[in-house]
């Protein structure tokens, strides 16, 4: 059995209107696994993807990733927390636009230290690896959905995070577009990596994870393992 | 670090307009403060280096004594430390390409060297040969060499060659000839340096003494010509700094306001780096990045461009005293460091909110927004839609509508008090032609070379038809117990309330024994209007009363004017005429040489464009202009991200039926009612500015000034000064706003 990535225990969150977003939630996920965290509307889900990456804090319980208590960060600890644990891929890509994809890809290695050279080459073989690499000069509004999102992917990718959490990756793009991704993400994972996924879509659940998380109202409603 | 550089430069590159305006506004304030501090820096030193270069002549004095009697006040004195001359001296008029020029001290010197008052020759040779002469460079012409100049005052009336242009640091003469030339001196100039420098007068004293009574025909001191460099330079100080200021806010305003509005827009992207790992404060540091990247070229140009203007500036000063001035290197590097510092605290503070903001909102954004200002509409709803929706959107965006509104308050305000700068400048400039006259009859050079016979004069002026009025002139030197140097008395015969003295306070003369006197007189003297002042001459004293104080800045303001009945015993020299009107001058001048045997009548001197006021026009003008420009940037950076921001929303209102015209008004409508506000503000803003700076640069030059000067702004002009606010809103605003009226509606409506 490999060692917990991440560990939620009994986490609460509440927001100033409303029930809680989460309520008392407990869940481990261990390194190499691939997990689904589906849910209708308003049942947590992001709120459980922003306490995991470290954007948000509980109002009880801790958050654990790879040996990190998450829920006691600072924004500045927080930030350097996401550098080197979590790469993350949004629904919208959220890209920047004024920069090349090279330079989206090489960002987050040069924020966390690394050399220019050795940046550029490790974003280089991420873009060969993910089959954007002759879009490297281009800027992001020129590709596709599907290549955004790719490239997103890569930019998550650049420092070699433990954990990869996907926000709803493939709900701005097309079924095919949205196929590829979830194949990339099932390849990812085949190699090694460990993905989190927050989805409205069971097709990528089904497609790309072997573990699902439902919530509904803020509490884990079923938790299985599921055959690819 | 080196991360966030892409970003910043990335930054720069996409907000074009953002990084033009913040350079402009630090080019504008650099240049502004590197002019002001380079002036007060040097203004007194380039006096004394020269001075001291030159080996100046702390006393240069003008005898009616023999050259003999001359020659022994050199060493005689124990005051005197060195000593040239005694050089014969002669006033002489000048009659060049036909035109009569006023009289001039013409020198005879041999040599332009020697152990005082070395002069420099600025272009040439100097006139050792007969029929040669060197003009100093005040000169009453522009000097060009090889021009001839006819010395019509000379015996012979000698035809001379321009052959070299000099400066002398205390100014001994205006042209300097071989002795020789001079066949029938005047006078004869001793220059004189001094054991002690700042015991003039007892030096003074000690030469006197030596030459027979009353033949000291005049005297100046260094300290009157130092006082004289200082305050040319010393007039610039106030409105640089007035400029300097109002550049500092506006760039504090500018920089604060493009940062501040570029976090306002770009919270995703603040969103986005978070989440990659930036830390708040390295996403500061971006902005903050940002700003200093134009900031740094802005500084670059405004260092660059204050040393330019500090040559016509400083050179005024340079062209006297032959000394090449620069703005000090170390008030370059203040300057520069200053101005990134405020830009660098300024952003600094503008984007902390970039640090602050949560992650997790900010890549929220984009999600319904608030309601903020829509009660506004409520208000307008009897307007047109385009009109009511702009006037309400400024309640939408209080902190972007505050932060336009006040481009346009300093906008305005540097509009108003460079207005009013520059029509003080020219009442200022008329005050100083105080001769209105039409023909002058006389000479001006020394009084007591004056051959006129007042008799003769006045019944010609009588007799003439075309004689319209006049009065005459008498002038004299008197002393005041307690004041340093002499006055100059001006005693008018006749009706001198023509002659267009502009006054500052009381009244003109109406009796004899009563004086209206200059600022520095009141100064100098102690006295305010009312008092009776007792004035010394020839060993008689003369009792006036001050009835009025007038701007006059001729003989450093120390001056009396008075009825020619005060002193009975001073006849006219001069005699200014007013001729009826559609007469030709020239003519009436010829007419009156036909009668007049014994002196000349000429044009009157229309008087020359002061270069101070010229260089300070030009400067107001540049600065202005520059700071408008930011001004109305500042405007066209708050619209760009305004329009940028409702892009969508205004894709909508297009999908509803508004024409590009529609769009055009409801952002016009929003803009110039912020401007009307923001003009109304401005405006006693600059008045305020103008009324505090213009005496400040009065006091620099040593004079109150005419009230004329400071009631320059009509109900009119102010009016339409109000109205120049919403013209640099609108103006700005036009661009992007016709730009995003004409985009496509389906463009707009799938900007996310």
């Amino acid at each position: 059995m490999s060692t917990p990535l991440i560990e939620l225990h009994a986490v609460t969150r509440r927001y100033e209107n409303g029930p809680p977003a989460l309520r008392d939630v407990s869940l481990t996920v261990r390194e190499g696994e691939a997990v689904a965290v589906l849910g209708p509307s308003g049942s947590g889900k992001s709120t459980l993807l922003n306490l995991v990456a470290g954007l948000d804090r509980p109002d009880e319980g801790t958050v654990t990733v790879a040996g990190t208590r998450v829920d006691g960060l600072g924004e500045a600890g927080a930030a350097r927390y996401r550098r080197t644990k979590v790469g993350m891929v949004f629904q919208f890509f959220n890209l920047l636009d004024d920069l090349t994809v090279l330079e989206n890809v090489v960002l987050p290695a040069r924020l966390a230290g690394m050399r220019r050279a050795a940046a550029r080459r490790r974003a280089h073989e991420l873009l060969e690896h993910l089959g954007i690499a002759r879009h490297s000069a281009a800027h992001p509004a020129r590709l596709s959905g599907g290549e955004r999102q790719r490239v997103a992917v890569a930019r998550a990718l650049m420092n070699r995070p433990p954990l990869l959490l996907a926000d709803e990756p493939t709900g701005a793009l097309d079924s095919a577009s949205g196929a590829d991704v979830a194949d990339l993400l099932m390849e990812l994972n085949g190699e090694g990596q460990t993905v989190v996924v927050v989805t409205h879509d069971l097709e990528l659940a089904r497609r790309c994870t072997s573990r699902t998380v439902r919530l509904v109202d803020g509490r884990v409603a079923m938790d299985e393992v599921t055959v690819r | 670090m080196s991360g966030l550089l892409s970003l910043v430069r990335s930054g720069v590159t996409r907000r074009r307009v953002q990084s033009a305006v913040i350079g402009l506004a630090t080019t504008m304030s650099v240049t502004a403060a590197l002019l002001g501090g380079s002036l007060l820096v040097v203004s007194s030193a380039p006096f004394e280096d020269a001075f001291s270069a030159q080996s100046g002549a702390h006393l240069s004095a003008e005898f009616t004594a023999t050259a003999q009697d001359v020659a022994a006040t050199a060493s005689a004195a124990s005051a005197v430390s060195a000593s040239v001359g005694p050089f014969p001296t002669a006033s002489t008029a000048v009659r060049a390409n036909g035109i009569d020029l006023p009289p001039v001290t013409v020198v005879g010197r041999a040599d332009p060297a020697g152990p005082v008052d070395r002069l420099t020759l600025v272009a040439g040779e100097w006139a050792d040969g007969p029929g040669e002469i060197v003009l100093a460079a005040s000169f009453p012409m522009t000097p060009t060499l090889g021009h001839r100049i006819t010395l019509s005052g000379l015996p012979g009336a000698p035809s001379v060659k321009v052959v070299g242009i000099a400066r002398s640091v205390t100014r001994t003469a205006e042209a300097w000839v071989p002795p020789a030339t001079i066949t029938a001196p005047q006078g004869h100039q001793m220059l004189y340096r001094l054991t002690a420098p700042l015991e003039v007068e007892s030096a003074l004293s000690a030469v006197t003494a030596l030459v027979p009574s009353g033949t000291v025909a005049g005297s100046r001191s260094w300290l009157t010509a130092k006082q004289e460099a200082v305050r040319e330079s010393a007039l610039f100080v106030p409105f640089l700094v007035a400029f300097g200021v109002l550049g500092l806010v506006m760039s504090v305003l500018v920089v604060g306001n493009v940062v501040a509005g570029a976090v306002g827009s770009g919270v995703r992207r603040i969103g986005v780096l978070k989440a990659l790992g930036c830390t708040p404060s390295q996403v500061v540091w971006t902005y903050v990045g940002q700003a200093l990247i134009p900031a740094s070229f802005g500084v670059t140009v405004g260092l660059i461009t204050g040393n330019l203007l500090a040559i016509p500036v400083l050179g005024q000063t340079e062209e006297v005293y032959d000394t090449t001035l620069t703005a000090p290197l170390w008030v370059n590097a203040a300057v520069g460091f200053g101005a990134l510092t405020v830009v660098t605290l300024t952003a600094w503070v503008s984007a902390l909110r970039a640090g602050r903001l949560r992650t997790v909102d900010a890549l929220a954004v984009g999600r319904p927004g608030g309601t903020r200002g829509r009660f506004a509409i409520r208000w307008f709803s009897a307007l047109p839609v385009p009109i009511a929706l702009g006037l309400a959107r400024p309640f939408a965006r209080p902190a972007r509508t505050f932060g336009m509104a006040a481009s346009v308050v300093f906008g305005t305000a540097t509009v108003t008090f460079a207005v009013g700068l520059g029509m003080s400048l020219g009442v200022i400039q008329e005050a100083r032609d105080y001769n209105t006259s039409d023909v002058t009859v006389g000479a001006e050079g020394p009084p007591h070379l004056s051959q006129l016979d007042p008799n003769t004069v006045t019944s010609t002026l009588a007799a003439h038809p075309d004689t319209d009025r006049y009065f005459g002139l008498a002038r004299t030197e008197m002393t005041v117990p307690g004041m340093a140097g002499f006055a100059q008395i001006y005693a008018y015969t006749g009706d001198a309330g023509w002659a267009g003295h502009p006054m500052i306070a009381g009244r003109w003369y109406s009796s004899p024994g009563e004086a209206v006197v200059p600022t520095a007189f009141l100064t100098a003297t102690s006295s305010r209007i009312g008092d009776t002042v007792t004035l010394q001459h020839k060993g008689k004293a003369f009792s006036i009363q001050i009835v009025g104080e007038l701007f006059d800045t001729r003989h450093d303001g120390l001056a009396a004017y008075v009825d020619a009945a005060t002193f009975p015993d001073l006849p006219p020299d001069t005699f200014f005429i007013d001729t009826k009107p559609n007469t030709n001058i020239q003519s009436y001048v010829d007419s009156l040489n036909n009668t007049l045997t014994s002196t000349t009548a000429r044009p009157t001197d229309p008087g020359q464009t002061s270069d101070t006021i010229v260089v300070i026009g030009a400067l107001t003008a540049l600065l202005t202009l520059m700071l408008v420009a930011v001004s109305g940037l500042g405007v066209l950076n708050t619209v760009l991200l305004d329009t940028r921001d409702r892009v969508r929303d205004l894709g909508i209102h297009k999908s509803l039926g508004m024409t590009p015209k529609q769009v055009i008004a409801l952002v016009v409508s929003s803009v110039a009612a912020v401007g009307l506000v923001a003009g109304a503000l401005g405006v006693p803003l600059g008045t305020t500015l103008h009324a505090q700076i213009l005496p400040a640069m009065g006091q620099a030059a040593g004079t109150n000034l005419p009230t004329t000067a400071f009631t320059v702004y009509s109900p009119a002009l102010l009016a339409a000064l109000v109205i120049s606010g919403t013209t640099i809103a609108t103006l700005s605003a036009l661009p992007p706003t016709t730009q995003t009226a004409h985009t496509p509606t389906s463009t707009a409506l799938r900007t996310e």
